[in-house]
C-alpha cells in the first residue's frame, strides 16, 4: 500500500526495458551465428570471440575507471561491441588483432565521443574497417578450417583450407561458367562457406532476428528497406535480368557476405540509426542503394560495411528532413516563409 | 621576457600554429607521412615565413590598406618561388615527396595570418622572430605528427627501423585516417597540459565551478570580468580556507590567465 503514495516526477508508467536488458536480448540473439561461426571454423575462432569480448569489456572498464572516474551503472553495451567485432573477424586471424580492434572501437570509436549513445559510427564496425584497412592480407584470409561438406553433392567434395567466399566467386565468373555450378546456395544459406565467423550462416541470423522482432527490440523497416532496396538494385543492374539465373544470384548475393548480419544487426543499432519512423526507412534504402553500387560496381565483392558507416554519418541529416510534426503544429505551406 | 623571445614561446606553446590555431591544416594532413616530410614542409614554410614576415613589415608603411592582399600574396610568391627552385635543385628526393605542397605554401594560412596579424603592424626585428616562432612551432608539430605516424605506420623513424621485424605497421596510419588521429590526439593532450579547465584535473579546485573553468578562449567581455571575479573570489576563499603555501602559489594563476588574455586579445 505504501507504494501507492509514492511521489514522483513524470514519466509514471514505465516499460521496465533498459540499456541494459536490450544489450542482453541482442547478445542472446547474437548466440546462434556465434555458436555456428564456432562450430563451421572450430576452436580458433571461439578464441577469437573471446578475446574479442574480453578485451572490449577490460578497454571499457579501464576507461570508466580511469578517465570517467563516475560510477555509472554497467550496460553490457562493450560486450555487445566485442561480440559483433568477433564475428565480423575471420577466424585465420591471429589473436591480437581482435584486441586492437576492441581497444579501437570502444576507446577511440564510442568512448571518446562520449561514450554509449554519443558514438556517430557503428563502434563495430568502425573498427572492421579500420582493421581492413590496416590489415587488408589478414583480414580476407578467409579459410573453412574444418572439412564440411557440400551436402548438397553428397559427403565426397570436401572444402579445402582456405576458400574464396561465394561472393567473390560470383564475381569473378568468367563468361562460360555458370553461376549454379559455381556456388551452392544450399551451403551458403546454412552456412558452410567460407567467410568471417559471424556471417556465413543466414539461417543463424535470421533465427537471431526473429527473436530480436519478437522481442521488439528492433522494428522490421531497416532491414526490409535495405534487402528490398538491395534486391531491386540487384535485379536491374546485376546483369541476369529476372530469369532463373538472375532470381539464384540474387539470393546468392542476398545470403551471401555480411548482408544479412549487417542489415539485422548493424544497421539496427539504436545509437547510430534514425529515430524517425519515415527516416529509417530512408536509411534502409540509402544502405541498399550503397551496398549495392559498392558489391556491384566497385571493386570489391563485398560492401555491407563500408555501406553502414557511411550511412552512419548521414544519420543526423535523415532525421532532421524526416522529423514529423508535432501535435497541434499546422505544417508550414510550400512558399509559406516567405511571407 | 623581452619581446623578441616573447614571440619565439609565442609561436612554440602559446598559439602553436597547428595544434592550437589550427591553421595550415592542408599540408599538416597530407605530408606528415614520415617525419622527414614533415620536416621538410615545416622549415621551408618558416623560411617563407620569416622572409616574408620581414619584407612585409619592412613595408608596411608603404603598402596602401586597400590593396595589402594582393601586395602580400606577391611578396609571399616570390619567397614561394625561391624555396621551391632551391628545394627543387638541393633536395630533389624531398621534392618529390612533397610535390604541389611547397607551390602551396603561397595560400598557406599560416603565412597570410602572420602578415595580416602581426608583421602588418609592427616593427622589422619583432616580426622576424614572430616569423621564426610560428615556423619553428610549425615545424615541430609537423615533425611530431610525422614521426608519430611514420612510427606506427611504417615501423620507422626517419627511415631508420627501430621497431622489431615481427611488429605488423598499422598501414591506415600513413593514409588520412592517421593524419586526423594524431593530430587529434595531439590537440588533445595540448589542451590537457596547457588549458585550464573545469574537465582538467590540474585546475586549481575553486575554478572547477565554473562554467567557463578558467578558459580564456571561451568567454568575452563582460561575462570574462564576471567569471574573473568569481574565480578570485573563490580563490579568495580557498586561501582563507587553507592559509598554507600551496594556496598563495594557487593564487598566482588567475594573474597568469590576465595576461595570457591580454595579449592575445592584443594580437587579435
Amino acid at each position: 500500500m505504501k507504494d501507492l503514495y509514492n511521489v514522483s516526477a513524470s514519466p509514471h508508467v514505465r516499460s521496465g526495458v533498459t540499456t541494459r536488458s536490450i544489450m542482453r536480448d541482442v547478445a542472446i540473439a547474437l548466440i546462434p551465428a556465434s555458436v555456428f561461426g564456432v562450430y563451421q571454423f572450430g576452436f580458433k575462432a571461439f578464441l577469437v570471440l573471446l578475446t574479442s569480448v574480453a578485451s572490449a569489456c577490460v578497454c571499457e572498464f579501464l576507461w570508466k575507471r580511469f578517465v570517467v572516474k563516475k560510477s555509472a551503472p554497467y550496460e553490457c553495451s562493450a560486450l555487445v561491441t566485442g561480440l559483433l567485432l568477433g564475428m565480423n573477424l575471420p577466424a585465420s586471424v591471429p589473436l591480437w588483432i581482435p584486441v586492437v580492434g576492441s581497444a579501437f572501437a570502444i576507446l577511440v570509436v564510442k568512448e571518446m565521443f562520449g561514450g554509449l549513445g554519443q558514438n556517430f559510427m557503428n563502434p563495430a564496425l568502425g573498427a572492421r574497417c579500420f582493421l581492413l584497412i590496416c590489415f587488408a592480407g589478414r583480414m580476407t584470409a578467409f579459410g573453412v578450417e574444418q572439412a564440411s561438406s557440400h551436402f548438397m553433392n553428397g559427403a565426397a567434395a570436401v572444402d579445402g583450407i582456405s576458400s574464396a567466399t561465394p561472393l567473390a566467386v560470383i564475381k569473378t565468373l568468367e563468361a562460360g561458367q555458370n553461376i549454379k555450378d559455381s556456388v551452392s546456395l544450399f551451403d551458403m544459406f546454412f552456412g558452410f562457406t567460407g567467410g568471417v565467423i559471424g556471417e556465413t550462416s543466414t539461417l543463424a541470423i535470421l533465427i537471431g532476428a526473429a527473436y530480436l522482432l519478437v522481442k521488439k527490440i528492433i522494428s522490421l523497416r531497416i532491414p526490409v528497406a535495405y534487402i528490398a532496396t538491395f534486391s531491386v538494385f540487384v535485379v536491374i543492374f546485376g546483369g541476369y535480368g529476372l530469369s532463373s539465373d538472375g532470381f539464384y544470384y540474387l539470393l546468392c548475393e542476398l545470403c551471401g557476405g555480411g548482408l544479412m548480419l549487417g542489415a539485422w544487426f548493424m544497421a539496427t543499432d539504436y545509437v547510430t540509426s534514425p529515430i524517425t519512423k519515415g527516416g529509417q526507412i530512408v536509411f534502409g534504402i540509402i544502405l541498399g542503394l550503397l551496398t549495392g553500387i559498392i558489391r556491384i560496381c566497385g571493386n570489391s565483392a563485398e560492401g555491407v560495411s563500408y555501406a553502414i558507416i557511411f550511412s552512419n554519418l548521414l544519420v543526423p541529416f535523415i532525421e532532421k528532413f524526416t522529423m514529423p510534426r508535432a501535435f497541434g503544429i499546422v505544417k508550414k505551406k510550400k512558399g509559406g516563409a516567405a511571407k | 621576457m623581452n619581446k623578441c623571445t616573447e614571440r619565439l614561446y609565442n609561436g612554440l606553446v602559446k598559439e602553436n600554429p597547428t595544434l592550437v590555431l589550427m591553421l595550415g591544416m592542408c599540408p599538416t594532413l597530407a605530408v606528415t607521412t614520415s617525419a622527414f616530410n614533415g620536416l621538410g614542409m615545416g622549415l621551408s614554410t618558416t623560411a617563407v615565413l620569416v622572409m616574408s614576415n620581414l619584407m612585409i613589415s619592412a613595408l608596411r608603411k608603404i603598402i596602401p590598406d586597400k590593396v595589402r592582399m594582393p601586395a602580400f600574396i606577391v611578396i609571399v610568391a616570390s619567397f614561394v618561388t625561391i624555396v621551391e627552385l632551391l628545394v627543387k635543385g638541393f633536395l630533389p628526393s624531398l621534392n618529390e615527396s612533397l610535390g604541389i605542397y611547397i607551390p602551396l605554401i603561397v595560400v598557406n594560412c599560416i603565412i597570410l595570418g602572420r602578415a595580416e596579424a602581426y608583421a602588418s603592424k609592427n616593427p622589422v626585428l619583432p616580426s622576424i622572430f614572430d616569423g621564426i616562432g610560428m615556423g619553428l612551432g610549425f615545424t615541430c608539430s609537423l615533425t611530431v605528427i610525422g614521426l608519430i605516424r611514420e612510427l606506427i605506420g611504417a615501423g620507422t623513424i626517419f627511415g631508420a627501423h627501430v621497431l622489431p621485424d615481427g611488429y605488423e605497421p598499422f598501414s591506415i596510419f600513413v593514409m588520412a585516417p592517421g593524419a586526423f588521429f594524431v593530430l587529434a590526439i595531439l590537440t588533445a593532450v595540448q589542451n590537457k597540459l596547457k588549458l585550464k579547465s573545469a574537465t582538467n584535473g590540474d585546475a586549481p579546485q575553486a575554478t572547477s565551478t565554473l562554467a567557463c573553468g578558467g578558459n580564456c578562449a571561451e568567454c568575452v567581455g563582460e561575462t570574462c570580468t564576471k567569471n574573473r571575479m568569481m574565480i578570485e573570489q573563490k580563490l579568495d576563499e580557498a586561501a582563507a580556507k587553507k592559509g598554507d603555501v600551496k594556496a598563495v602559489n594557487k593564487n598566482a594563476f588567475p594573474e597568469t590567465a590576465g595576461d595570457k588574455t591580454g595579449s592575445e586579445g592584443g594580437n587579435r
